[in-house]
Formats: C-alpha cells, structure tokens, sequence
C-alpha cells in the first residue's frame, strides 16, 4: 500500500493535480493562523521587561529563520530523492523551495538587523551566527543560479540535488553557532533540552505565527512546484487538456 | 484600545513595523509570482495548442 502511494507521488499529473486541490486549504489556514498569530502577538502579549515593545519583532525573526533552515533540510530531502531515485517531482518541489528559502533568509536577515540596532546598538556585526545565515542566503542564491545555468533539467535537478546535500553541513553550524562560539547573537531559548526559557504568554503566539510560515511554505511550494512541473510537462496531453480548459 | 500608543510600540515604531511590512511582502510576493507564473504558463501552452491544430 505504502508503497503505491509513493508511486502515485511520483507522477507528475498524480502531484500536480493533489497539488491544486491542497493549495486553497494551506493557504486558507494560513490565513486564520496569521490573523491569530498577528493578533495574539502585537496586541495580546505582554511588553518584554528589558525589551520593551522592540521584542516583538521576535514573532517574524524566529519563524523567519527556522524557515530558512527547514527549507534548506527540505531541499537536501528532496536532493536525495533525485539522486537516488531520479524522482521529477522531488526536483520540482526543491527547485520550487529555493526562492522561497532565499526569502526567508533575507527576512530573518532584516529584523534580526532592525532588533539589533535598538538593542546591540548595531545594525549588523560580523558574528557566527550572522555570518553563517548570511553564507546559507549565498546559498540559496548559488542554488538558483545553477539551476537557470544548466539547460537540460534532469542535470540541472542532479547539479541541485548535489549543492543541497553538500550546503546541508552550514545548517548544525547556524544551530550551534551561538554554543560553540561567542556571539552577540543570544543563545537558544527555545530549542534546547531544558524547559524553554520564556513565557508561556510569548512562546504560544510564537508557536502559532512559526505554524502559520510552515503552512504559507506549504501553499507557496506547491503553487511554485505546480509551475515547475507543467514546464517540464508542456507537451503531455494531460497539461495540454488543463491548458486548453483554463483557456477556454 | 489605545491606537496611538499602539503604533508607537513605546517608542521602537522605526523597528517593529518595517519589519512587519517586509514579513507580509515577503509572505505576499511568495504566492503572487507562482500564482501569475502558473496563469502564464497555462496561456501559453493553450496558445501553442490552437496554433498546431490550425491547417
């Protein structure tokens, strides 16, 4: 049975026509997330002792950069799919997260930046932590532009597939880099063994806007892998016939 | 709710609220550029179509 279904997964116009008709459901509850999450954490949660109101920015710098480090695992995942399988669709779904992770880096880039002038008094400081996330955005951005470099797309999802697995080393050096080296950066808060170390009243919106980027990853991926797959599919019937409807 | 003290965010508006803009263009173009690439591609492709079956 299981093993079906990963055969199904596999083809094409099986996943292409799954992706559609999840789309509208991760997008709609990404939405209800977001507006709880917007809420709960601009408005409900109470002001930082130290920070102040500045802390907020926690709310889109956290989900930010776990995204930027999940998309990237994701990649590394699919990469392997490739490799090993020669799986179309696992091409089409780590070519499609690329830009995505790349946005996500850039986010996290940003409000770190924007809290950090307020609290460290600078805009950017060459640490570990920031220097690695700023390595994974290079990247992101290698990963793209070997991918429009190669014409043929079975090379160009293997090339892919490589980078991923390789660049997959710089992930546990963005986790730790906070514990191995000294860094203005904080050190974990959240993702450690002991009981996190801030409040339930700031941790459950945090929660809720991190599931909220996980579900717009999930909308987002599939609507650009979508796009990826009916590229390479153009001149199937399949993509011919959904063509020839939309258009009609 | 006090909406001026609100927007203020005691006084770190010039941090929080770019920073909030940027997460929701983020999120925004994220879906946009697919959702017009797909509409494109589709057009595209039916355009082709109707071109091949014309004598």
């Amino acid at each position: 049975m299981a093993f079906v279904w990963f055969h199904k997964l596999g083809s094409p116009k099986y996943f292409y026509r799954l992706a559609r008709r999840l789309t509208p459901w991760f997008g709609g509850v990404t939405v209800l997330l977001l507006v709880v999450g917007l809420y709960w954490g601009l408005v409900v949660a109470p002001p930082d002792y130290q920070q102040g109101e500045s802390y907020r920015i926690i709310f889109v710098h956290v989900p930010a950069a776990w995204m930027s480090m999940f998309i990237w695992m994701f990649m590394a995942v699919s990469g392997v799919l490739v490799l090993v399988w020669r799986m179309k669709v696992a091409a089409a779904l780590m070519r499609a997260a690329a830009p995505l992770g790349a946005s996500f880096t850039l986010l996290a880039l940003v409000t770190g930046s924007l809290w950090g002038k307020p609290m460290w008094g600078t805009f950017w400081v060459w640490d570990a932590r920031l220097t690695s996330e700023l390595v994974l955005l290079f990247l992101y951005l290698g990963f793209i532009a070997l991918q429009s470099a190669i014409e043929e797309r079975d090379a160009a999802g293997r090339a892919g597939g490589v980078l991923a697995l390789v660049g997959v080393v710089n992930i546990p050096i963005i986790h730790y880099s906070v514990q191995w080296w000294n860094t203005l950066h904080q050190g974990p808060t959240i993702t450690k063994l002991d009981a996190p170390s801030i409040t339930l009243s700031m941790l459950l919106p945090l929660l809720v806007m991190a599931i909220a980027f996980m579900t717009h990853f999930a909308t987002a991926v599939l609507k650009a892998a979508r796009c990826d797959i009916l590229a390479a599919e153009s001149r199937s019937n399949w993509v011919r016939e959904i063509a020839d409807a939309e258009n009609a | 709710m006090d909406w001026e003290s609100f927007f203020a965010m005691g006084g770190y508006a010039v941090y929080v609220w770019p920073s909030y803009a940027l997460a929701l263009i983020v999120l925004t173009v994220n879906l946009v550029a697919p959702h017009r690439r797909e509409r494109r591609l589709l057009r595209t492709i039916a355009v082709r179509e109707q071109r091949r079956k014309r004598p």
